[in-house]
């Protein structure tokens, strides 16, 4: 593995590999000295072009755990606000001996474009891309219900997919980047994935992608899903008339606390995922946030756990 | 397959065989050289007290367990608190040599290794590299009182000065050999069917069947 784009290209057993160092990773946090000496001397660029709090935060850590040294480039405050192209702020960073470049930036494709262009000759990290990927999002997401039916069923997490489980992922599927990539890897490990939207959210095309599409919450909950991930409803891309209100979307589309207790009702093992920042009360209820299903705060850990090890596997080994 | 092999890089490499195959020793004579080796832990530690054993996947674990047992056959000593897996792989000094590695487990000793006698145990001592980075991934989960290290076979040909305490088998060999170190747990065909992550559990007669130590070319 040279880059890491998107969750489409990777194979079954890569996807295994970084689950599997991500599972060492995570033992790090354990240790009396929490880093690793790996990286060491390494430079690591997280080039930020969009928001991010916790992204950005999660790759730094990782970094430094491994002994990396980081530099944070965010577009606001910096020459790109100046009109900088995304080829000039690439050289300048490279310039500077960056052997990896954490990217986010709003327009699709963009960190494709910066790992194949020949401006640059470090690994590239996609940390989101417009509506295309956000590959480490669903590397954690994996690692979470892996380690969930592992805990279930009393087994070792290491070497095994998701052969099996069924994971239902509700919300604004047109705009997420975190549906797609999760989408691709989640079927790449033998997992069954089913979106659930309204229909105005639900992107042209869907039909040919490798998922179910069920437009109503309650009969996705009734098959007793491995998992529920809700999405964020991104305020920010919500340009056009997609709901009629707030409210509506919650009571329709939302994990309420009804819902929360017909699950319970149920005897169902389903997790409750949700990839962050919540909106408590639209998407998902207080009740459901803070219920023991909820992984929400392992998912934030394990974020972690799985950009050292995708840092890791990326620059180390021979080119 | 030990991986000290002459590239010791890749495991999967299987290098230029040129056809010879010498058996060094047996299921039998492993097992001897253990329990001897065992003994003089227990003689050079003035018995038990606060001795831990780390074990180096992938098969200095396995004879790492295979000496706590001992241990616990001939005195007080507890596997259960006192045996542990450490794992070197972020310590390395060749991860931008050959193709990345995928950690192993670390399982630390319930006992921690703070004040302890921690023996090292390793299945092949070659350049002496795993060892150094042994020493320094030991230094982040605690401060022993004394490291030692036991091998099973004790190869020569070192590039760090470095040496093991307790020596299964001396090997005089030339670089261009290659010392296999085969064990049940790892190499019989039930844990091969764990795949690469897997060990398997092994008895009396797996040992018998499939333990060896052999030099190709």
């Amino acid at each position: 593995m040279r880059h890491l784009l998107s969750t489409r290209d990777l194979t079954r057993d890569q996807a295994i590999e970084i689950l599997d160092t991500a599972d060492r990773m995570a033992e790090v946090g354990q240790q009396s000295v929490k880093k690793l000496p790996a990286l060491r001397g390494r430079t690591v660029v997280n080039l930020f072009f969009e928001d991010s709090t916790r992204t950005r935060i999660s790759f730094e850590s990782a970094a430094k755990r491994l002994s990396a040294d980081v530099i944070n480039f965010s577009a606001k405050g910096s020459s790109v606000s100046k009109g900088e192209s995304l080829k000039d702020t690439a050289q300048t960073l490279m310039a500077m001996d960056a052997d990896a470049v954490v990217i986010r930036h709003g327009t699709s494709g963009a960190p494709q474009r910066l790992a194949t262009a020949g401006w640059i000759d470090a690994a590239v990290l996609n940390a989101g891309d417009g509506k295309h990927e956000h590959p480490t999002q669903a590397l954690l997401d994996a690692m979470t219900l892996r380690q969930h039916r592992a805990a279930l069923a009393g087994e070792e997490t290491t070497g095994t997919g998701l052969d099996g489980m069924h994971v239902v992922i509700v919300g604004d599927i047109l705009h997420s980047r975190v549906a797609r990539s999760n989408m691709w890897l989640l079927t790449t490990l033998g997992a069954r994935v089913t979106f659930v939207a309204p229909p105005t959210l639900m992107p042209v095309g869907v039909e040919h992608w490798p998922a179910d599409v069920v437009f109503d919450l309650d009969t996705a909950l009734a098959r007793d899903p491995d998992a529920v991930m809700l999405l964020r409803v991104q305020r920010e891309r919500m340009h056009a008339a997609f709901f009629p209100s707030e409210a509506e979307y919650a009571r329709l589309w939302g994990l309420t606390p009804e819902r929360l207790a017909a699950l319970d009702a149920a005897g169902a093992t389903t997790a409750i995922m949700h990839p962050g920042p919540m909106n408590r009360g639209l998407e998902i209820s207080s009740a459901a946030a803070d219920s023991p299903r909820s992984t929400v705060l392992r998912q934030v850990s394990n974020g972690v756990a799985v950009r050292m090890a995708c840092l890791y596997l990326l620059l180390t080994g021979a080119r | 397959m030990s991986r000290k092999n002459t590239a010791d890089t890749d495991p999967q490499d299987p290098g230029e065989i040129s056809g010879t195959t010498r058996r060094i020793l047996s299921a039998a004579d492993i097992d001897r050289a253990l329990t001897r080796v065992a003994h003089e832990i227990l003689e050079s530690n003035k018995g038990p007290q606060d001795l831990v054993l780390l074990g180096i996947p992938r098969r200095g674990f396995p004879l790492a367990q295979r000496l706590a047992d001992k241990l616990a056959a001939i005195d007080d000593f507890d596997p259960s608190t006192s045996l542990g897996q450490m794992d070197v792989t972020m310590y390395r000094d060749d991860l931008r040599r050959g193709p990345s590695r995928v950690p192993w487990p670390t399982v630390m000793p319930a006992r921690g290794v703070d004040d302890a006698t921690v023996v090292l145990v390793d299945d092949v001592l070659y350049s002496g590299r795993t060892i150094r980075s042994a020493l320094d991934a030991l230094t982040e989960l605690g401060r022993p009182a004394v490291v030692r290290l036991a091998v099973l076979v004790d190869r020569g040909h070192r590039e760090l000065p470095i040496r093991a305490d307790f020596v299964g088998k001396n090997l005089p060999t030339s670089s261009r050999e290659k010392v296999r170190v085969r064990l049940a747990e790892i190499d019989s065909p039930a844990a091969a069917e764990l795949g690469l992550r897997g060990a398997a559990e092994a008895t009396p007669q797996d040992r018998e069947r499939y333990d060896e130590v052999v030099i190709e070319g």
